[in-house]
Formats: structure tokens, sequence, C-alpha cells
């Protein structure tokens, strides 16, 4: 409701601008073409049929949500026992047992991955290794087929994506004030009790941004699936790049965009359903929010 | 030692790192008693109270509850229940859930739950919020339901950490006495740790004064304001002019250069000692009338009387009265024997009880030692 004419140039307006400029070049129009994309063929004319290529791709789709849910779970049961010990620890000792979380982040994504590669290949380190120890126990030794797996993609996300979930739940355990876990210890809850009723529902907002931060890049990723799949195992993030930056023949920007589109609302979908959980805890709040 | 007491503290020493919190505390607490623990920030009182409640576990001597031992006994398992400073109330609860927080616990029936919440929401005077939530409520409204819940498990004792620090003056006044009245109603022991004076004086049966990790004096609030132990006691209790004196004989002092009759006995005969004269048992009289004659020079309205400085003989004097003086009015003081009160000479001697530097902000910086230990006090 506009009641007075504001001049144009005022400080709320100048300050504004940047932001709103970045949101719509770099949010609101790539977002708009997208949907364009999706919804026209290749002469620029309405269509559905680029959406009913989901049809065809459901069981990649499937799979993507598939391993990124196992890669959330196994992330979750990793990263909340490590962040309750953390945020236990004497507060200088808390510093540099984050900073050693985060060291692996300051290297880049793609080395980390190629490093992975090395180390589960058919002659890469661990096969090497127990290859060695086979030779000496004179025992005989085909290898293990770790690389290019499904249980490789999976470690893949759990080892790139474990510090999303660590994070954000070590920053809401540190939150909670202490005098709340005195007072319920006071009023007669045991360890387990103090922590069922008190510590665990007091750090849901944590878990949810620990979920979103995983979940959300795991499903839509393709270098982890690409390198450590070595291209047996195709994702949706696949499908997706190959949509776009394929061999000349397989582009096709149209069913990228739809396929792009569904993905996105997926995503969408399941961070609302998350939210909504974390609503009903009634949360202090805390965590990062994606 | 009487047989109802509830709790013995015995020789309780607590440090943290090199710093003795607690040297040597010996208390008995009767059962059904008011009694608050009263002191400067890092006096250790704090301290004192997580130690009955179970929250800190003495280095040293003995706590006695019943006649039992309960030395590393949990506190889930102690019949003392604590209300905290910022009353840690469980956010992602409402309120009827924070009030049963106990009870679930126990696992009583629903209805036995139900029923104790509600008579708790009454008698703290919030009938109708079971299903409000804690940030929806006002510090008074929080306050409250920290004590319900406190109180839905029915403690033999009640511990209470300075719980009215965060209210306005208003609202503390009349939690101060609904908080007398629960105590008096439930006729359970309520241990009350605060370093207002007046709330301790309004509300307790029995004060301790505590300084440095040291009980300074046990007594009723009477007892505490008209016989202090020491200078800290006299000054930390009320406002009070701390002169030195000199004890001629039984019922006889000399101080600021003139002898007056007192009721205190049993000093030596001319033994040093402090005297106390509070500012509101000084009379003012004409100048030849006076005991002690001075200088006025600072008068401040306060209301109910004028608090003025005067100057006798260089050592600063307040005194109240409802008669209004001028700055440089040369006046005469008496003081009945009644009002004069002997203590003996302690290591707080000389430190308190002059007005010559007085303004409100010079009475916190003059006690540095205690500024600097604030923080010992919050944990």
């Amino acid at each position: 409701m506009m009641k007075t004419k504001k001049p144009f140039f005022s400080a709320k307006n100048l300050t504004v601008t940047p932001y709103a400029v970045w949101m719509v070049l770099f949010v609101l129009i790539p977002i708009g073409l997208v949907v364009y994309f999706a919804f026209t063929d290749a002469n620029g004319t309405f269509t559905l049929e680029n959406l009913s290529y989901i049809k065809r791709y459901a069981e990649t789709f499937w799979l993507s949500v598939e391993l990124a849910l196992i890669s959330t779970v196994i992330c979750l049961l990793l990263a909340y026992p490590m962040a309750f010990i953390i945020a236990k620890m004497p507060t200088e000792r808390q510093g540099s047992a984050i900073l050693l979380i985060m060291l692996p982040m300051w290297m880049n994504f793609l080395i980390r991955t190629y490093a992975w590669m090395t180390i589960l290949e058919n002659n890469g380190i661990i096969n090497r290794f127990v290859g060695m120890i086979a030779q000496w126990l004179q025992i005989e030794f085909e290898g293990f087929s770790m690389i290019n797996t499904n249980g490789a993609i999976v470690l893949g996300m759990v080892y790139n994506y474990l510090p999303y979930m660590i994070l954000p739940i070590y920053t809401v355990l540190t939150k909670i004030d202490n005098s709340l876990i005195e007072a319920a210890r006071d009023l007669g809850s045991s360890s387990v009790h103090v922590f069922r009723r008190i510590i665990a529902p007091l750090s849901v907002p944590g878990v949810i941004s620990g979920i979103t931060m995983v979940f959300v890049p795991a499903v839509s990723t393709f270098i982890i699936s690409y390198l450590l799949g070595g291209g047996k195992t195709y994702l949706i993030g696949n499908i997706i790049e190959n949509y776009f930056l394929g061999s000349s023949g397989a582009i096709n920007y149209n069913v990228g965009a739809a396929l792009s589109l569904l993905l996105m609302i997926l995503i969408v979908v399941s961070m609302g359903i998350m939210n909504h959980f974390d609503k009903d805890s009634e949360s202090v709040g805390g965590g990062m929010i994606v | 030692m009487e047989n109802n007491v509830l709790i013995d503290l015995k020789n309780i020493c607590v440090s943290f790192g090199d710093e003795q919190i607690l040297k040597s505390i010996n208390l008995y607490i009767r059962d059904g008693e008011f009694v608050t623990l009263l002191g400067p920030s890092g006096c250790g009182k704090t301290t004192t109270l997580r130690v009955i409640a179970g929250f800190q576990e003495p280095d040293s001597g003995d706590v006695i509850f019943e006649d039992k031992k309960i030395n590393g006994v949990p506190a889930y398992k102690r019949q003392v229940n604590t209300i905290f400073q910022r009353y840690a109330l469980f956010p992602h609860l409402n309120v009827f859930e924070n009030i049963a927080f106990g009870l679930r616990i126990k696992k009583e029936k629903e209805s036995v739950i139900t029923e104790r919440v509600t008579e708790l929401l009454a008698l703290v005077n919030l009938r109708g919020f079971e299903k409000r939530a804690i940030t929806s409520l006002s510090g008074g409204q929080q306050q409250r339901v920290a004590i319900a819940r406190a109180l839905a498990v029915r403690p033999k004792v009640l511990l209470l950490d300075e719980p009215l620090g965060a209210l306005d003056l208003k609202l503390r006044k009349d939690m101060q006495v609904e908080l007398k009245k629960i105590q008096q109603s439930l006729g359970i022991t309520f241990i009350y740790v605060t370093h207002d004076q007046e709330e301790a004086l309004s509300m307790s049966d029995t004060i301790v004064v505590m300084d440095k990790g040291f009980i300074q004096q046990i007594g009723t609030p009477t007892d505490i304001y008209n016989e202090p132990k020491n200078a800290f006691v006299a000054d930390f209790i009320g406002e009070s002019n701390i002169v030195d004196g000199i004890m001629l004989k039984d019922c006889f002092v000399e101080f600021s250069g003139h002898k007056f009759e007192c009721l205190d006995k049993g000093f030596a005969e001319n033994e040093a000692v402090d005297v106390v004269v509070r500012p509101e048992d000084v009379d003012v009289v004409s100048i030849e009338k006076g005991m002690l004659r001075g200088v006025v020079t600072s008068v401040t309205f306060k209301g109910v009387h004028y608090e003025i400085i005067v100057d006798i003989g260089g050592f600063k004097w307040m005194i109240q009265t409802t008669d209004k003086q001028e700055v440089g009015d040369k006046i005469g003081l008496f003081i009945e024997p009644d009002a004069i009160h002997i203590m003996k000479k302690s290591e707080y001697s000389g430190k308190y009880g002059d007005f010559s530097s007085f303004s409100e902000e010079f009475d916190e910086l003059s006690q540095p030692d205690i500024v600097a230990e604030e923080s010992d006090d919050e944990d």
C-alpha cells in the first residue's frame, strides 16, 4: 500500500536495487528461461511433450532419490554423534575440531572425488594393499570391485556432503542452554531421557537444515556419479547434463529444461515437507538456512 | 542443633581451578524455613545452592539431607528442585507440558497430571494458560511457570537462584509477596539466593550473609540488621556509618571525640572496636544540644526523607532526616544508646561505612574485587 509518493532515489531503494537486480538477472530470468524451454519445442511452440520424458527416466529419477536418501541417512547417522561429541568438548578444542571437519572442503571438490577414484579403482590403493597382504598370506585375491558401483557413488556423496550435515547440527547443539539440561535433570530426567525429551527435539532445526543441505546437492549431482559410477550408473543429473552438454545429436534444451524443472519441483516439495516438520517442533531457531 | 534440621552442610569447600569459591561452609537449614543466601556477586552463594541441588560436587565436606549423606547423589535423585536464574523453561513444550515434565518422568496417570497442573496454575495465578507457548509469555509469567514446574514434583526443598532478577521493580515486589505466600501455604523449605538486601530482609526467616566464600553471619533479618557482626555485614545490609571507637568499659564507648552510653557488653577494657550507627537512628538537633557537631556537605531528597552527608571531624556521616537542611549548615547530632551497635574489629574494618566519596556510582566502584568476580556467579 503506497500512501505517499516516495522519491525513486531514496536510501531504501538504493540499497535494495543491487540485490533486486541480482535476483532478477541470476534467479528470475534463468528460472523463466527454464520454464520457457520446458514448455516449448525446438520451434518455440507450446508443448507438454517434454514433460512426458519423465516416464522414460522415471527409473533414473527414482534411483537418484534413492541414492540421495541413503547418503542423507548415512550422513545423519555419522554426523549427529560427531556433532554431539564436538559440542560437548571444551570450548577451546571445539574450534580445532570444526576446523578439521572443514579442512577437506578447502580442497577442490573435483580433486577430492578424483582421489577417491584412485583409492577405489580395481588396481587402486585398497586393492593393491589387500592384494599385498593376500600374497603374503598366500591367499588368492581377485580384488574388490568397488569403483563404478552405486556403493561408490553413495560413498562419494557421504564423503563430500558430511560436513554440511555436521555443521548445522553442531550449531544448534551448542546453542542449547545448559540450564535447560540441568532443569530437566533437576526434575528427574536420566541422561537418556534428557537427550530424548530436550536435546533431540531442540536440535531438530539443525537436523532439518543438514538434511536439506545434503539431500539437495546429492539428488542433483552428476559429477560424483560420473566419476565414481564410471558411466555405468546414470543419475538424473547426468541425464540433464547430457541434454545440455552431450554430443551434438543428444543436445535438447527443451527436454533438459523440463527435467530440470521436475527435479526442482521435487526438491521444493521435499523442502516444504521438511520445513513443515521444523515448524511442528516450534524450534528455538538456529541452524543454517539453505 | 534442633531435630527438624533438613539440610546440613559440613565444611563444604569448592574450588574452580586455583580459585577457592567456598571456604569451609557450615550451614544447617530447618524444615519449612525460608533461608536467603545473601551476598555480592562472586561470594559463593550460587555455588552453595548448586552444591545442595547436586549440580556441583564439593571438593571436601559433607552434604547431609534428612540425616543421610547425599554427596555423589545426582540432581535427579534429590528431593530438591531449582528455579533457575533465567527460568530455563523448555521452549519446545507448552505451559502444560513444562509443568507436567517432572510428573511424566514419574509416570503419573494422565488424570493425576492434569489435576496437578491445573492446581499449580491456579496457585501461580495462570489459570487457562495450559496451551500457551513459552515464547509468548512475559518475563513474569515465565517466572510463574518455572515456579509451578518446580513445585509439580512436590520437592521438600525449593532452591531459587535470583529468581526475580530479570523482573522490573514493581513486578519484583509483587512476586516477593507471592513467593512468600506460596512458601507459607505449602510449608516447604525455600533456599533463596539474592544480592538484593531488601528482598532478603522482607522475605526470609533466616538470612545467611556471604562474602569471599565465607559465611559472614547467620541470623534473622532483625538480628542481621540490628546486630551486624562486622563492617561488611553492616554495610551490605542497609546504609551504615561505621567509625572507629574505643570500648571504655561495658555500655560505654568513645568515638568521634565523644563518650556515649550504649547497650553492648563483653568487650575488653579499652578495646578498639567498630561502631555502627544507622543513618535513620541519628537525630538532628541544634548545635548546642548535639553530642556531635558537623557541617552539612550534601543534601539529597529521597521522597520519604532527606539524605544528608555531615562532616564530623573529617569523617563523613550519612544521616536520614525529615527536616530539610542546607549545605553548609552547622548542626548537632544526638544518638540514643540503643542506636549504637558495637562490633569487634575484623578484616573489613575501615573498608566500609565512610561516606566521604559517596555517590551511587562510587558505591559500586569502590568494590573492584566484587565487580571483577562477577562472572563466577553466572554459571
